[in-house]
């Protein structure tokens, strides 16, 4: 252990993960999902405009899904995503900003978190410090 | 002319353009981003044409040109004209004094800033880098660095903030303070960035440390700039020790001290003994003295402990901290045992703002093994590797947890 430690740094990059459940979300009408696409898209210019904006996108239905898992050499691939679930995963986006606080707040604002729900991943970085 | 002797010319040259457009043409906003495209345009020449014979001046006109275009906003005659003025250069700019430099810096780290936005700024506009070399070093892409910089600049704009220096005293010196710490934050970064996988990482230990060698100059008897260059030498001479060849972390106690920098370690050696004994006492002084009681002992058995754990009790008389009581721990469990410091650890607990946790459980984990609760320390590594957000961190923590598991 050393004198080091402790260096904050200014930044750290959260992914985004955003939910639904994909039969709500068939149900919903027309001009709800519009409003729900013109939401985001607010809030991902204000985030360009604070240059927060790492990056995203939309995915498409969890039914185009494949998974794949190799056993023993052979890879088995079924149709739908890796967890059978109600909710599911439809988009991401990746953020660069000053602490959990934020991302999370950046996070409550998306109309899926009203919804659904958000999570929010503190992703790994490259550099590090010795102890 | 190679591109690195291009790049440094280039660096040094930038904040003595800007200042000289910014008092031709005032607007710190629109002169800088000339300035920056002016290095884009010297950046692509030069290398292949030669330097010019007045490099300030070719970067001053080309950047001139910039904020005419500005005004005019011609865009034929632009394109006719930049084959004439590239080719000509005019006219001298005049030499900026020590203070205008230290302006342009209190203003990239305006107190309205965000310190991300303080730290893009401060590289782009006094450190000469490019939008993205910024965004190589920070892991971004180029447009949210640019847009981090463009949003910067308006902030100041809107505060109102114009390019003078506050009239001397406390203000000034609160000001001054910011940029310190702004300079810090990039070598912390830098520092950290050595064991990245990408070599194409600009080296901000080496901006960092060159821009506060220029604060040194304009500021010789500030203790605290002396101290924080002296921290920072002290720190990177011990880079070559600090990774394995395939960048995993190695920590302190076990680098091979033969491969520190002792050219670094001796000049930050000689500065902070230097301003500890003119200047009046200050926590960048006081980090740089630890770290050269590190940088004195032949190896990790011989430090000075007892000295280390006065430097971190005056430390935290100053500047309190979470993070100085975590060190202050592990001098204190060097000093009076294990116990000593896992009580001290035992007061952070309470503290729920500590956002380094991994830290404190690293460091409890550090000295739960010492005390021989090794499966205490155990659970302390792994937990704080859970918490932990750095891979090379993650990777070491679970390697300790690892090697008491199998010890056993």
């Amino acid at each position: 252990m050393g004198e080091a430690g402790g260096l904050a740094s200014p930044g750290m990059k959260y992914l985004l993960l955003i939910y639904q459940n994909p039969a709500a979300r068939e149900a919903l009408p027309e001009p709800e999902v519009t409003a729900m696409g013109d939401e985001v898209d607010t809030i991902i210019d204000e985030l360009v405009e604070t240059g927060e904006w790492v990056g995203g996108e939309g995915l498409a239905d969890p039914s185009t899904a494949r998974t794949v898992r190799v056993r023993d050499g052979v890879a088995a691939v079924t149709d739908g995503p890796f967890a059978e679930a109600k909710e599911q995963m439809v988009g991401y986006c990746i953020v660069d900003c000053e602490s959990r606080e934020r991302a999370v707040e950046i996070a409550a604002r998306w109309p899926d978190a009203r919804r659904w729900g958000m999570e929010v991943r503190p992703i790994l970085s490259p550099d590090g410090i010795e102890m | 002319m190679s591109s690195p002797v291009v790049e440094g010319l280039l660096r040094t040259a930038a904040p003595r353009v800007l200042v000289a457009l910014v008092r031709r043409y005032g607007g710190f906003d629109a002169c800088e981003d000339a300035v920056q495209e002016a290095l884009l345009a010297a950046a692509l020449q030069w290398p292949d044409r030669g330097v010019p014979d007045n490099p300030d001046g070719w970067l001053f006109t080309v950047a001139s040109r910039r904020m005419t275009d500005e005004i005019r906003s011609d865009q034929s005659r632009r394109r006719r004209e930049d084959a004439v003025v590239l080719a000509e250069p005019r006219g001298d700019l005049d030499v900026p004094d020590a203070d205008d430099t230290l302006t342009l810096l209190l203003l990239c780290c305006h107190p309205e800033l965000t310190p991300a936005s303080q730290i893009a700024l401060t590289l782009r506009a006094v450190g000469g880098l490019t939008t993205a070399e910024i965004a190589r070093a920070f892991l971004v892409p180029e447009a949210t660095m640019a847009q981090r910089i463009s949003r910067a600049k308006q902030r100041i704009q809107r505060a109102g903030a114009r390019f003078e220096l506050p009239p001397a005293g406390a203000a000034r010196q609160a000001r001054l303070a910011v940029v310190l710490h702004v300079l810090y934050l990039i070598f912390n970064e830098g520092y950290a960035a050595t064991s990245g996988p990408d070599a194409t990482r600009p080296d901000l230990t080496a901006e960092a440390i060159r821009l506060t060698r220029v604060m040194r100059e304009l500021l010789p008897d500030d203790g605290e700039v002396a101290g924080l260059l002296a921290l920072m030498l002290l720190t990177d001479g011990r880079r070559p020790a600090r990774t394995t060849p395939d960048g995993a972390l190695v920590p302190l106690a076990e680098q091979d001290r033969s491969l520190w920098d002792r050219a670094l370690l001796d000049e930050g050696i000689g500065l902070v003994t230097a301003a500890l004994t003119d200047a009046p006492l200050g926590s960048y002084q006081l980090q740089a003295a630890i770290a050269a009681v590190h940088a004195e002992a032949a190896t990790a058995d011989d430090t000075d402990w007892p000295q280390i754990a006065a430097l971190y009790e005056l430390l935290e008389g100053i500047a309190p901290s979470p993070v100085v009581r975590l060190n202050r721990a592990v001098a204190a469990a060097m000093v009076h045992g294990p116990e000593a410091g896992l009580d001290l650890l035992a007061t952070l607990d309470q503290d729920v703002h500590m956002a380094d946790h991994h830290r404190v459980a690293a460091v409890r984990a550090h000295l739960l093994e010492l005390a021989g609760d090794r499966e205490a320390a155990r659970k302390s590594f792994l937990d704080a590797a859970r918490a932990s957000t750095s891979l090379p961190e993650r990777r070491y923590l679970e390697g300790r947890a690892a090697q008491l598991r199998e010890a056993d």
